[in-house]
């Protein structure tokens, strides 16, 4: 169930299961937000025999979670690899279905991108993740929604996609399986430390003891570690997605290009976002909404040109959701030195697919102090420090009008 | 580490459109209630746009969309230049609105509200966006009226999904409105107010009409209405439901109701309600509230946007619709199999909604199947979108117009709540289902294409990790950063 072009893996997940078991065991973990990454978390800690208890604001998956590409091949990330093992298998491992299809084909219908995909593919290849180029004639062959505007492409011989919502409630899910706990609506307020550990969290729904805590709480990461006295510098935006009518299913669903991502779902829809995200202010509640806006039609006509075939498609709904992005856009994953017994996690804007390798390196984390598969330092939170309080001035990150916003 | 000094081209800044007109009033539906604020607002000296989305294209009604045409129109639908003129005939107002001075759009639908508020800002004003046969565009408006009417409420049974099944509503506009209503010989499930009228319209265009059918032992409606049923010699048949339609290859043949009774018709019609067509303002996230005897959901106060006519809710005669509805959906999942279908577009049966189970396409292992609406409710409340993800049902091309109602309906029953104990599935836009190349934005102005990336287009995010923090970052960041703007 590996992938060509990538190196065979030394363990099958499987086995990794075996060899996890008990390993944390009597262990106290809470978990502060049931987005994938803290769902992944609680269920590799549940699986080492920890007992978890995962507090979530509203519903599992409701943010970002929920709401995104589906997206799983990170060739850029440390964790890419435990991403590329772990997905084929997540299925039969978690006992519920996450729609995970393998392999991605980007398209291009300029020059520009095709240029940019030649470089990208040189760039895997030279790491040694097997890209092939694609004519456009070949990829007419492979993807029937294409047209007679596609230059070419690049098959990535990894890599892949999932139904995030789906995948989501299998973690929550598995998770209970195992008999760890799940308590939504139940916003964490504060946290109770002592002796340089968090003891106990506050949530709505009460005191909860901990022995370790893992902070996944996406955008609100930032206001509840300041809780903690730890600056964790993060940014919320909107991003935007539609998604058509089902279209016969190509041989390949994970298609895109155009400045496009997404994919064609295994009922056949074709749901793809790209293009402007909008920088908002994060209130600690949560987003108050998550509106779309007119931008459906750039993303149509987006859509129309990668796939002129399925032009006349009806597009059936669009939706947005709320991303977390640091300053240089690669994720944080440390524990911290003080409280020590605290784990901060949060991904950047593409944590959906990197979700069974972030919940492995949180739970390594958490249980052994360090990652166990792979070098994480260069995403230990101290890379900001002393960054200016004007990071997001800096970047042109900051909301257009505020005030409207609250 | 950045080289954006304080400016992020990716972002949506001041990318979306202007609208491309801008009108004092929109308005939205050209019935009795649009027409008439159309009317009032060119009085007044207002410039006014009133669009209403009939005719109806062929397809959109082949999807039961706006309303549940069951299959049953004949092929003068699909005459386009006969449609429009069937519309301007049986409306003669319209033309009253054009001579006042407001501009006149039909077969336009409005899609989506877009404001600035909570989650965006980058506006450059409110729009309402809109859709003809041939593109979409977006105009401004310093007042809108929504007068978009109710549509059918559908609630199944077994042989619900077949042709031949549809709504009062939807035969009141094949006969009034576009004299092609194909079938001859009708049933009507509900004896209020509604199926009354319905009937008696169809009477009178010559449709030979069985009998109603009502769960409760009387006729529900106006005395008066129900006096002229009776003189015109249709049959009620009180106490029963209809527990099966059965057919062939062009939908329904016959009905077999709870009593054993067997009626041969070619046509059901849903009766039994309407719902205020709430999706613009729902879609656009503004206030929706419950109100039984206006006809369930309806607008709550939204500020800058009024709406009038049915679409603010049925006229309240002391009658609870929704009561009168759940009696209806409860007894007709007594009738019900498990393999009943509730969602038509997605295939979802009865007891894989209730049971919270994924679509046939996927596999159902043991923990799954485990699974059900009461472990989700132990969870904490059902919510009807989780559901609706996890099941599919509401999540086809029909936007869930047959089944957004029953769904809300059948888990309140499940969770032994009242309905809107589960609330009701959102909508979303665009609230009719509209082909990628109508909607797409054709003329799309420069600076949207320029700043396009197919994420952020934040420059460290793609470097490779072994080579952060080494010489070939930097080249990573160009030659990939250089190609953003896609
Ligand atoms: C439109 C869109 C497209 C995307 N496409 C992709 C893609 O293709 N591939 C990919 O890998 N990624 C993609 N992403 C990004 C991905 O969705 C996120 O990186 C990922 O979901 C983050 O998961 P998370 O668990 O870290 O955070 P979240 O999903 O934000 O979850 C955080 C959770 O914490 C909860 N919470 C917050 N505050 C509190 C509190 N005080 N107490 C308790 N709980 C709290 C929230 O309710 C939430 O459930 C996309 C995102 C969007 C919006």
């Amino acid at each position: 169930m590996t992938y060509v072009g990538l190196p065979t893996p030394a363990e099958t997940p499987q086995d990794t299961m075996v060899r996890i078991a008990g390993t944390a065991a009597k262990m106290k973990v809470v978990i502060v937000g049931g987005g994938v990454s803290g769902l992944s978390a609680g269920w590799w800690l549940a699986r080492s025999g920890a007992s978890v208890t995962v507090l979530d604001k509203g519903i599992v998956g409701w943010e970002a979670s929920g709401r995104n590409g589906g997206g799983a091949s990170h060739y850029q990330s440390p964790l890419f690899l435990e991403e590329q093992r772990m997905w084929p298998h997540m299925d039969e491992l978690l006992g519920y279905p996450t729609e995970h299809q393998k392999e991605r084909l980007v398209i291009a219908v300029t020059e520009k991108q095709l240029n940019q995909y030649h470089y990208l593919a040189k760039m895997n290849n030279d790491m040694g993740y097997r890209v092939d180029l694609l004519t456009g004639d070949q990829v007419r062959a492979m993807v029937p929604l294409a047209g007679e505007n596609c230059l070419g492409g690049m098959h990535y011989r990894f890599g892949g996609h999932a139904n995030p919502q789906r995948s989501v409630q299998a973690y929550a899910w598995a998770l209970q399986d195992l008999g760890g706990r799940i308590v939504q609506h139940s916003p964490v307020t504060g946290f109770e430390t002592e002796g340089g550990k968090v003891v106990a969290v506050h949530s709505a729904s009460g005191r909860y003891e901990a022995d370790a805590v893992v902070v996944a709480a996406g955008p609100q990461i930032q206001g509840l570690m300041a809780k903690l006295g730890v600056e964790v510098p993060l940014a919320a935006a909107r991003a935007e997605m539609i998604v058509t009518e089902p279209a016969p299913l190509m041989p390949i669903g994970g298609v895109d290009g155009n400045g496009l991502y997404g994919r064609q779902t295994l009922r056949g829809n074709l749901a793809y976002g790209g293009g402007p995200h909008e920088w908002l202010q994060t209130f600690e509640a949560g987003p108050p909404a998550r509106p779309s806006s007119p931008l459906t039609r750039n993303l149509a006509r987006r859509i129309a040109e990668l796939f002129p075939k399925a032009e006349h498609l009806n597009v059936i709904r669009s939706w947005a959701g709320i991303i977390e992005n640091t300053p240089d856009g690669r994720p944080i994953i440390d524990r911290m030195k003080d409280p020590e017994n605290v784990v901060v996690a949060t991904m950047s804007g593409v944590g959906f697919g990197l979700s069974p390798a972030s919940g492995h390196a949180i739970r390594d984390l958490v249980v052994d102090g360090q990652c166990s598969f792979t070098d994480i330092g260069k995403l230990s939170l101290s890379r900001f420090d002393g960054i200016g309080a004007d990071w997001r001035e800096q970047r042109g990150w900051l909301p257009l009008k505020a005030d409207l916003a609250a | 580490m950045h080289s954006n000094n304080g400016t992020d081209p990716h972002a949506i800044g001041t990318k979306l459109p202007a609208p491309e007109a801008r009108y004092d009033l929109v308005v939205i539906g050209a019935g009795p209630a649009g027409l008439a604020a159309a009317l009032a607002g060119a009085g007044e000296g207002k410039s006014v746009l009133l669009v209403d989305e009939n005719p109806i294209p062929g397809a959109a009604m082949g999807n039961d969309v706006p309303l549940l045409f069951g299959g049953r129109m004949t092929a003068a639908t699909q005459n386009a230049e006969r449609m429009l003129e069937t519309v301007f005939m049986s409306e003669p107002m319209l033309e009253a609105a054009m001579d006042a001075g407001a501009e006149v759009l039909l077969g336009t639908s409005a899609w989506g509200v877009y404001r600035n508020g909570p989650g965006i800002t980058g506006l450059p004003e409110n729009v309402v966006a809109l859709a003809d046969k041939d593109r979409g565009w977006l105009v401004g408006y310093g007042e809108l009226v929504l007068a978009t009417g109710a549509r059918d409420l559908a609630i199944g049974f077994p042989g619900w999904n077949q042709p031949g099944v549809m709504g009062a509503a939807a035969l009141e506009r094949l006969l009034a409105r576009y004299e092609a209503f194909a079938g001859k010989r009708v049933l009507f499930m509900g004896s209020h107010d509604l199926a009354l009228q319905t009937a008696l319209l169809a009477r009178g265009k010559g449709v030979d009409v069985a009998g109603l059918v009502e769960v409760r032992a009387s006729p529900q409606g106006d005395a008066a209405l129900v006096d002229a049923v009776r003189s015109a010699q249709i049959p009620f048949y009180l106490n029963d439901a209809v527990a099966e339609a059965k057919g062939g290859l062009d939908g329904v043949e016959s009905v077999r109701l709870r009593s054993g009774a067997m009626i041969d018709v070619d046509t059901v019609v849903l009766a039994i309600g309407l719902v205020p067509s709430i999706e613009l303002i729902d879609a656009m996230g503004g206030k929706r509230v419950l109100d039984g005897a206006r006809g369930g959901y309806i607008p709550g106060e939204n500020a800058g946007i009024t709406c009038v006519g049915t679409c603010a809710g049925l006229a309240d005669t002391g009658f609870d619709h929704v009561e009168y509805r759940m009696e209806w959906a409860r007894e007709l999942g007594k009738l019900s199999a498990p393999d009943t279908i509730v969602c038509q577009c997605e295939e979802v049966t009865r007891a894989d909604l209730l049971g919270v189970q994924p679509p046939n396409y996927l596999e159902r292992p043991a923990p799954m199947a485990a699974r059900s609406l009461d472990t989700l409710i132990a969870d904490g409340p059902p919510n009807p979108d989780q559901i609706k993800r996890l099941t599919r049902a509401g999540m086809g091309v029909c936007q869930g117009r047959r089944c957004r109602d029953q769904v809300a309906m059948m888990l309140a029953m499940a969770a032994n709540g009242p309905f809107g104990s589960v609330p009701l599935a959102t909508h979303r836009a665009p609230v009719r289902p509209l082909p990628l190349r109508i909607l797409a934005d054709w003329e799309e102005a420069e600076d949207m294409r320029a700043g396009w990336d197919v994420w952020f287009g934040i420059p460290t995010q793609w470097v490779p990790y072994q080579d952060i923090d080494t010489p070939r970052e930097r080249e990573h960041q160009t030659a990939i950063a250089d190609g953003w703007s896609l």
